[in-house]
């Protein structure tokens, strides 16, 4: 869910913005390094994959049901700079259709998407270096990261209520509420995510930024001749 | 509007003012206005809260006990959220996105973050109805989730949609490098702001800061 504006007070959007746009500078020069001139409509599409992906909403218990952040499943398949990027130009374009406020853009920013695609990346980092090196084990691990990177978003926000909250609530109801709900989101997140990463895994593994180690080089094999042939 | 003090009424009075009368001068009907303020529900419900959770002195409304800073909080919350998405939709049903990604430009934001946004947003709608005719597929074949474990077909659907918008991405890649793309994009048609026009585009904000100045005297 999108902070809007007067959520925050003005000095801490300020700082958040400012952040914000640093680690965007850093993420538009991380991709441009390797996408060069195939960033802006990679970057463009794939934006416009996580801003459809969002609206997929899936159930998460008794009725109610969450809809994907995709910040981590995008890091995972384009790389945790790119993915960055590409989930905050969807911010972006959503502050424009008044999801969010303008003000709060740098806040949601460092939420939504550095803190789940950078954040849930390194996760996924970390867990490839314990399981082994095998395909389930990055199914697995995107999952938990996935799922891990949305309770730590709801903490990122809980950190900026706590510097610059509008409202003097008791902060532990707050950490707990907000915990509370979005580990049931990242159960969803993560489970979909595992399979979606899954199901890309099988489909076109070189698409997947995460498993390029696993891929195996293309290697030119005899011709195969065979016993009747066409005539 | 968002650095306002919470206990300036008039000045929200105000702004509401400016926000109907822009709405007005632009023929925006206001009733479709309110319509999209919708988009706010969600958090009306947070703030409806709010009374009941903040701590702090606390006072009797019609035999519910309430936290006066959480009155204040949800205020101040309702009154800046909404505000905020009115000007924004303000924005939005009255400049086409082209020439808001092209202020955005002039306003130096990057130049490849406007360039990605704006094929974000000429694919978004492309990509949504692929998304939607996955889903009506779905449907037809009697895909009606209630349980998380129930979600693979959502997730296929997903990850089917990823592979089709990356490789979307590189065909219109090698489109864009066949009409000679060079790694930047051609300059959205050229508008250059008048004197005039940055005093028009400045009277509103303005006067909103006035108000605030004014506000915290």
């Amino acid at each position: 869910m999108h902070i809007p504006d007067g959520f925050i007070n003005a000095g801490t959007s300020a700082g958040a913005a400012v952040i914000a746009a640093g680690g965007v500078s850093v993420a538009v020069k991380k991709t441009s390094d390797y996408m060069e001139d195939k960033q802006v409509p990679l970057a463009g599409l794939t934006a416009a994959f996580v801003f459809a992906v969002q609206m997929l909403n899936f159930p998460v218990a008794a009725g109610t049901s969450g809809h994907l952040l995709g910040g981590a499943l995008a890091a995972i398949l384009v790389g945790p700079w790119a993915g960055a990027l590409c989930v905050t130009v969807v911010l972006i374009v959503q502050a424009f259709f008044a999801d969010g406020g303008i003000t709060a853009l740098g806040l949601n920013i460092l939420d939504m998407s550095f803190i789940t695609a950078l954040g849930g990346y390194a996760l996924f980092v970390g867990l490839r270096r314990v399981l082994p090196k095998q395909r389930w084990s990055i199914v697995i691990a995107s999952g938990i990261a996935a799922g891990v990177s949305v309770v730590l978003s709801s903490l990122a926000f809980f950190v900026q209520f706590t510097v610059g909250g509008n409202v003097d609530l008791r902060l532990g109801s707050v950490l707990a509420a907000m915990v509370g709900v979005h580990t049931l989101v990242g159960v969803g997140e993560g489970v979909i995510t595992a399979a979606t990463v899954g199901l890309v895994l099988g489909v076109r593994p070189d698409l997947v930024y995460g498993a390029r180690d696993l891929a195996t080089r293309l290697e030119l094999k005899p011709q195969v001749r065979t016993a009747g042939g066409l005539s | 509007m968002v650095a306002t003090p919470r206990e300036a009424f008039w000045a929200y009075g105000v702004y509401a003012g400016l926000i109907v009368s822009l709405t007005l001068n632009a023929r925006v009907p206001l009733r479709s206005l309110i319509r999209r303020l919708a988009i706010e529900t969600p958090f009306l419900i947070f703030v409806v809260a709010l009374p009941f959770l903040a701590r702090g002195e606390r006072i009797d409304v019609v035999g519910l006990s309430l936290s006066v800073e959480g009155l204040w909080g949800a205020w101040n919350i309702l009154v800046k959220a909404t505000l905020g998405a009115a000007t924004v939709m303000l924005l939005a049903s009255t400049t086409p996105i082209t020439s808001i990604l092209y202020g955005l430009q002039k306003l130096r934001v990057p130049s490849v973050i406007v360039a990605i946004a704006g094929f974000m947003i000429r694919y978004a709608d492309v990509i949504a109805s692929e998304m939607r005719r996955m889903k009506v597929g779905r449907q037809s074949r009697g895909y009606e989730p209630r349980v998380l474990w129930q979600v693979r077909a959502l997730a296929s659907s997903a990850g089917t949609l990823f592979i089709r918008s990356y490789e979307r991405g590189e065909r219109v890649h090698l489109a864009m490098m066949s009409r000679g793309y060079s790694g930047t994009m051609p300059e959205l048609a050229a508008v250059e702001a008048s004197p005039t026009d940055w005093l028009r585009a400045f009277l509103v904000p303005a006067v909103a800061a006035v108000i605030c100045v004014l506000a915290w005297l």
